[in-house]
């Protein structure tokens, strides 16, 4: 079987997988990361979602393989030991789950758009930027609140 | 997924050689629409031939008036270019529309042209725009390009190296999306260079993207809203599916190009 080495939370991975093998296989099945989902497994959900150098992707439409070398970050390596990255905070404060599937998802996606939107979020760019996460429990209201508060949490920590 | 061969090679040459050689074999660019297809086992390649490492294949080029896309370039690179943006500004837009964004992350132009989708965004623009497709072996106009639902002009061991969009007077794109999977119920991409008029429609036709050649001609006499006041859209030749039958399409392509020709820029 052919091996794929990459970086994954900072660290160097690297296993034997099936040329079939997803990256989010690759991550919950050989590393045993399972803190990000599989929903729809048909990348339309977005609870799959983890950074690949630096962008948000759906890790059930790549193929590990694809990733040779890259820089992976996933939900597990947000937090910096028993403290919550400012989003995941901000998801708590605000009630911004309920079952908490999509949750994973919901922060990854979070995180890049603050990267790439700055710390001053609006309702509508935040509703426009979650097209690909769904969630089947909160009607999105405090998910959207919470990632306002969670983006101007980010700005004041840096 | 079926099991296949992978392969990744380091230059265009190389991916060439081994489409070649693996007749049953696929290139993987972005894997947006790939990938799914072989979850789903609708797609059976032997050998898939990854070309994420060829990155001379990516970026993008503003010449004499003519955007130059390569085509490894990902949907987010195309949305966010200034040059694009200055240049095409409907180009810019129709690539911040496809899918989400995690799906304009990896999804790629020349993966979506070559693909050739018949509800899919880029093809609009190639044929309204009158782009040209350039391959590791030839130059093809648009018009010879798009051949039918998932067919392109693409032979055996060819693949799409850049398309060029020479920028126009005044363009706009109009989608009428499915909610669901993003892609283009209707989509009615209008452009305008000299005298020279041109309508795409996506989405709705039958063996594909297709120019609306009736409000062509309205358009180049006179190109306002009030033109396409009592041109129709013929309902044959178009889909009818659970998301809009073939009436609702033609209604559709009408009131999407309407707005296409107001908010032309």
């Amino acid at each position: 079987m052919p091996k794929v080495s990459m970086t994954v939370n900072g660290k160097p991975v690297s296993g034997d997988v099936d040329s079939r093998t997803l990256l989010v296989q690759f991550l919950r099945e050989t590393l045993r990361l399972t803190g990000t989902h599989v929903g729809c497994d048909t990348s339309q959900c977005g609870c799959c979602v983890v950074h690949v150098d630096g962008d948000a992707v759906k890790s059930c439409t790549a193929l590990a393989l694809s990733l040779e070398g890259a820089d992976v970050r996933t939900i597990e390596g947000l937090a910096n030991g028993d403290k919550l990255h400012p989003m995941q905070e901000a998801f708590r404060e605000n009630h911004g789950l309920q079952c908490g599937f999509c949750t994973p998802g919901m922060i990854m996606t979070a995180v890049e758009l603050v990267s790439r939107k700055g710390h001053t979020l609006d309702e509508k760019t935040i509703r426009e930027e979650l097209e690909g996460n769904l969630c089947r429990c909160t009607g999105y209201h405090n998910i959207v609140k919470a990632i306002a508060a969670g983006a101007t949490a980010m700005g004041a920590k840096a | 997924m079926y099991a296949f061969n992978y392969h990744k090679p380091a230059t265009v040459a190389d991916a060439a050689a081994l489409a070649s050689q693996h007749a049953d074999g696929k290139l993987l660019a972005g894997g947006m629409t790939l990938l799914p297809t072989m979850k789903q086992r609708l797609a059976q390649p032997s050998d898939i031939i990854d070309m994420g490492k060829l990155n001379d294949l990516k970026g993008i080029e503003v010449k004499d008036g003519v955007v130059t896309i390569k085509a490894m370039t990902r949907h987010v690179t195309v949305a966010t270019s200034a040059e694009v943006r200055k240049a095409i500004p409907a180009l810019a837009e129709l690539a911040g529309g496809i899918g989400d964004p995690a799906v304009r992350n990896r999804g790629t132009i020349g993966g979506s042209v070559a693909n050739n989708d018949p509800a899919a965004d880029y093809p609009a623009a190639c044929l309204a725009l009158g782009a040209t497709i350039h391959t590791n072996k030839r130059a093809i106009a648009a018009d010879d390009f798009f051949t039918g639902l998932f067919e392109t002009a693409l032979g055996e061991g060819e693949i799409i190296t850049s398309i060029s969009f020479p920028a126009p007077d005044k363009a706009n794109y109009q989608k009428f999306r499915n909610p669901a999977s993003r892609y283009a119920i209707v989509g009615v991409f209008v452009a305008k260079k000299g005298g020279d008029v041109r309508v795409a429609v996506t989405g709705a036709g039958d063996s594909g993207v297709f120019r609306q050649k009736d409000f062509e001609a309205a358009l180049k006499a006179n190109f306002a809203v009030a033109a396409l006041d009592g041109k129709h859209q013929p309902e044959k030749g178009l889909n009818s599916d659970i998301h809009a039958d073939a009436e609702y399409r033609a209604h559709l392509i009408g009131v999407m190009a309407k707005r296409a020709v107001a908010a032309a820029k």
